[in-house]
């Protein structure tokens, strides 16, 4: 059992619950968090934020009932925290850009920690949030609200770049990678999938990945994939 | 000294918590959170010879009390799982179900054949890691073989009786609630020498997306599963136990050793955890302690003082 520290609002739907408890983790790992009985029958995996010194972080979007829940909880409520589970980020060496499409941002903020001086790219459709927190983070911070922000990341520039957005984004950024293949450059691009999850350890085949070698699982070979490894069928 | 046992064609369980097919992988990544060994058996992932993909798009959607889920028997092959599977199975202090599922005749009896034969080779150096087949004719979210054997009593048939030729072990049929007439399904596998039968599997179901005006499913219908459905297995176990005298293997929405007890009342030899095993990873370290509890406080001894009592 953990226990709610906080669960800040930071705007539309969006909120940043922190708890003590957990086993920490790896930048790109998940939790599967559960904050009720019975109903909804399945725990909700969330993303590491940040490993705090007593616990995990959260960043997540009210998107169903589950999530709604979580939005409910007060300071001392309890929840059930299983993980961390998943293959996150690599640890890498030479430049770095992270990229982040709306509630995406949220493992990025530990990669952020975990490699000082990446570039880091922030896109939002309608309102920013955390951006403040991670400036100091970044060698250079970039904002954009309304627009695409991978119009705003050169991928010849970068040796390894971690993309977490929406199924579109993540698409465009494949193809970018391939352009900057195509153009001499070869960084490493790597996505960070979000796809429905019933057991969250690999056991149920519920969030099958396509990949070039046959059917991967986002939960434990994933969520994080290099990208050209990922066959988008939509 | 609280029994929990059963034996079901000779087939020793520790208790009737058995981890149900497709629910539990082939007991690894739950293995890292507790001993499997705690448990009656486990259901292996659904197996067919070939390698299968699995169904695109969306492959869970949760609903009232229950979830559809459309992944179609993803799976690595009978071989993949003969060879990279068994040697972790080896290892467990547990019955060990394979559950075979075909999409043709010839798919159920070659696979059947192909456990036969390891199991043969085992047997010589004393190693066996199959303790039972568990046939699946009621898979609702494959197109070719799945349900369409488990629907119609003459196909269904015609699969059991192949693969009862095929291999000498233990042999338990997995039926559908879609089936025409479950009880008389039942009957004909016991007539054609099944040594058991396993219900339920999941009953067909269907969402739709309003908005997009289409089904969230790729396959337009998927398969229900969780406490949803228990009444209705309950009904179907009962049922089938009072028609049959080979053991049942009950199962459909357990999620407490209250719910376990209910199915052997009704008729089951051991039951089977599905859904369940999602809503918490260590469900059958939980159900094995709480089953222990309940018949303490209900001074229930064995399961035989209570099995079929309703």
């Amino acid at each position: 059992m953990a226990t709610v520290i906080s669960n800040e609002r930071l705007g539309d739907g969006v909120y940043h619950l922190v708890v003590e408890g957990g086993n920490g983790g790896a930048m790109g790992q998940f939790y599967m968090l559960r904050a009720w009985g019975a109903y909804p029958l399945l725990s909700r995996p969330l993303s590491i934020h940040q490993v705090n010194d007593s616990g995990v972080d959260f960043l997540y979007h009210v998107v169903g009932e589950g999530t709604e829940i979580l939005a409910g909880l007060k300071p001392g409520d309890k929840l059930e925290l299983e993980g961390p589970f998943g293959t996150g980020f690599p640890h890498v060496e030479g430049k770095v850009a992270l990229v982040g499409g709306g509630i995406g941002i949220a493992p990025l903020y530990y990669c952020a920690q975990e490699l000082p001086e990446s570039d880091i790219y922030l896109g939002f459709s309608r309102e920013s949030f955390r951006t403040e927190a991670f400036r100091p983070l970044a060698a250079e911070l970039t904002v954009d609200v309304g627009g695409h922000i991978l119009d705003s990341v050169d991928f010849t520039d970068y040796d390894h770049i971690f993309v977490c957005g929406p199924h579109p984004m993540l698409k465009a950024a494949q193809l970018k990678g391939i352009a900057a293949e195509t153009a001499g450059k070869r960084p490493d691009v790597y996505l960070s999938l979000e796809n429905r999850m019933a057991c969250g350890i690999g056991a149920c085949l519920v969030c099958s990945v396509s990949c070039k070698d046959g059917q991967r699982k986002a939960c434990a070979d994933g969520p994080v994939f290099l990208a050209g490894e990922v066959l988008f069928h939509d | 000294m609280i029994n929990t046992t059963a034996t079901i064609a000779g087939v020793h369980f520790k208790n009737p918590i058995v981890m149900a097919s497709g629910t539990f992988g082939f007991g690894r990544e739950y293995g890292k959170l507790y001993d499997v060994s705690l448990l009656g058996g486990i259901s292996g992932k659904g197996l067919t010879l070939h390698a299968k993909a699995g169904n695109p798009g969306v492959r869970v959607y949760e609903t009232a009390s229950g979830m559809l889920n459309s992944v179609g028997l993803e799976n690595p092959g009978v071989e993949a799982f003969l060879a990279k599977e068994l040697p972790y199975w080896e290892t467990l202090d547990t019955a060990r179900i394979v559950n075979l599922g075909g999409n043709t005749l010839a798919d159920y009896v070659l696979g059947a054949q192909l456990i036969q034969r390891d199991a043969d080779a085992r047997l010589l150096i004393g190693k066996p890691a199959v303790d039972m087949i568990e046939l699946n004719i009621s898979c609702p979210n494959v197109k070719e073989g799945g349900i369409a054997f488990g629907v119609k009593t003459p196909a269904a048939l015609e699969v059991v009786r192949a693969v009862r030729a095929a291999t000498r072990l233990p042999l338990a049929v997995k039926l559908s609630p879609n089936a025409e007439d479950i009880a008389e399904m039942a009957e004909m596998c016991e007539a054609e020498g099944a040594d058991a039968v396993s219900l339920i599997n999941t009953i067909s179901g269907m969402k739709i997306d309003v908005r997009r005006r289409r089904s969230v499913f790729h396959n337009q219908y998927a398969g229900l599963s969780g406490p949803a459905i228990k009444p209705v297995a309950l009904r179907m176990v009962h049922q089938v136990s009072k028609r049959v005298s080979i053991p049942v293997i009950g199962m459909g929405g357990i999620t407490s050793a209250t719910d376990i007890i209910e199915f052997i009342m009704a008729g089951a030899a051991v039951i089977q955890v599905g859904t369940y095993n999602f809503m918490n990873l260590r469900a059958g370290s939980t159900l094995v302690e709480e089953l222990q509890q309940f018949m303490a406080e209900e001074n229930i001894s064995s399961l035989d003082e209570i099995r079929g009592i309703v």
